[in-house]
């Protein structure tokens, strides 16, 4: 049944390209517009990017939050999962779970282009990565329950970036801290476990507390 | 047995209503009494220090609206889960009053930190590690605020919020040590229940004092704000309409 899910999710996706392909386009975009505009000495010796790179990943992970919802919401479908009184749960984590592979995996795919563009010298470039495999998760499983809670609302895009990214600032200290590290050459395992730690967190509760949020978010109609 | 039956009471709006005006005086009384004396002690007789001089004495604010602002988070992540496992309407009643109390500390905190910090670090903000978690937490009580104020329905309203309290009291820890480790120029926290002070007796006595105060403040305005919060929301019951009239 996992996998009947796992698949569905996935065809509903690939019918739906411009969810997956404009947050694509806003990450590089940010990126862009970032190093466009700081001065020439700072653009490339990186020592921003950590902090950039991240940045700007949190916001685009947002963006797409706000469409995880939001269809399902307006045409009812979400109701129909939700009373069928098995599966919500497995089905709300089968689609955040594939809201992390066309946000986080992807980003962490397309994470050596982002960081040559922001200066990251590339001996770094596989730590970069494997920070963003390991943080991701986490932006997706709290982001869900923003998003859970904000879907019932027309323009619940300020509200959920109200919640959420507070919440996201241990995924931006420990994963910009590991880019940092990681350029300069320092021993970076700790801020690496730390983030597997913040996405297991996540992971635990992550699912429980969106099936919650959308049983809430149902009721507002 | 007899816990159980409290318990159960708590359910009761009006006997909640009843019970509380006691504890309410109590809590205004102590912390007058204590407010004042932790002032007085405090402002005038504690020693000066011996780098800071007289401006450490924002210490008897900074620190207990930090602490309180703090433990009014959680205690709103405590009610969250009650009003989940229980269902007590009177849990929802805590959140909506916890609430601006703790914006308002939170706020108090930050402005107090940058007042000390302008003699002492020379600067009025700074991007430090525990001014940063203090900074959040503000965020996170605006977060519930609007999420809150979004939402029409009183029932639906008291859940969502709970929820996001839960949730981000779950994160306050993992919250506190990411930024402690990020970077820290704030002195160590004044109290600890495992260690010493490393202030001198004549200097945290007083601040003890006011951080209980405090605890009592707080206390007594949340429970004041619980208590027109049930009339509001009881307001056509038989009782209240007997109250009022």
């Amino acid at each position: 049944m996992i996998l009947r899910l796992f698949f569905s999710e996935l065809r509903l996706l690939s019918r739906n390209k411009a969810q997956v392909l404009n947050p694509l386009a806003f990450l590089f975009l940010g990126v862009m517009l970032f190093s466009v505009g700081v001065p020439s000495t700072v653009q490339s010796n990186g020592i921003y990017a950590g902090a950039v790179l991240w940045f700007i990943v949190l916001l685009t992970n947002l963006l797409a939050l706000d469409g995880l919802f939001r269809r399902d919401y307006d045409n009812g479908v979400l109701e129909q999962i939700l009373c069928a009184s098995e599966i919500p749960f497995m089905v709300i984590l089968m689609r955040i779970f594939v809201h992390w592979l066309h946000t986080g995996l992807l980003i962490t795919l397309l994470a050596p282009l982002l960081g040559l563009a922001l200066g990251i010298e590339a001996h770094a470039l596989p730590v970069v990565m494997l920070a963003l495999l390991l943080g991701t998760p986490a932006l997706s499983f709290i982001g869900a329950t923003g998003a859970a809670l904000t879907v019932g609302f027309s323009r619940g895009g300020v509200l959920l970036a109200l919640l959420v990214l507070p919440l996201f600032l241990p995924v931006l200290i420990f994963g910009a801290n590991v880019i940092n590290d990681a350029v300069a050459g320092i021993d970076n395992t700790a801020q690496l476990y730390w983030l597997a730690f913040i996405s297991m967190v996540a992971f635990t509760i992550g699912p429980f507390a969106t099936t919650v949020g959308l049983k809430i978010s149902v009721q507002l109609q | 047995m007899f816990l159980r039956e409290f318990w159960h009471k708590l359910g009761s709006p009006k006997w909640f209503y009843q019970i509380s005006t006691g504890w309410m005086i109590g809590f205004a009384v102590a912390a007058l009494v204590l407010l004042v004396v932790g002032m007085v002690w405090g402002l005038a007789f504690a020693p000066a220090d011996y780098q800071q001089g007289n401006s450490f004495r924002i210490i008897y604010v900074h620190v207990p609206t930090a602490m309180v602002a703090q433990s009014v988070y959680i205690s709103m992540g405590v009610a969250g889960i009650v009003l989940f496992v229980w269902r007590m309407k009177l849990a929802d009643v805590a959140i909506a009053a916890c609430l601006p109390v703790g914006m308002m500390l939170t706020a108090l905190a930050l402005f107090s930190g940058g007042v000390w910090g302008r003699p002492t670090w020379g600067t009025w903000w700074e991007w430090d590690g525990r001014t940063v978690s203090t900074l959040v937490l503000l965020f996170l009580y605006i977060g519930i605020y609007a999420l809150r104020e979004a939402i029409p329905d009183i029932t639906l309203r008291g859940r969502a919020s709970a929820l996001v309290a839960i949730v981000g009291t779950i994160n306050i820890p993992i919250i506190k040590y990411s930024v402690d480790w990020w970077h820290t120029l704030h002195q160590p926290g004044s109290f600890s229940l495992t260690e010493k002070p490393t202030m001198p007796v004549e200097m945290w006595a007083p601040l003890l004092v006011m951080v209980l105060g405090m605890y009592c403040f707080a206390g007594y305005i949340i429970l004041a704000r619980m208590r027109i919060e049930i009339l509001l929301r009881e307001q056509r019951t038989q009782w209240v309409r007997g109250l009022v009239a």
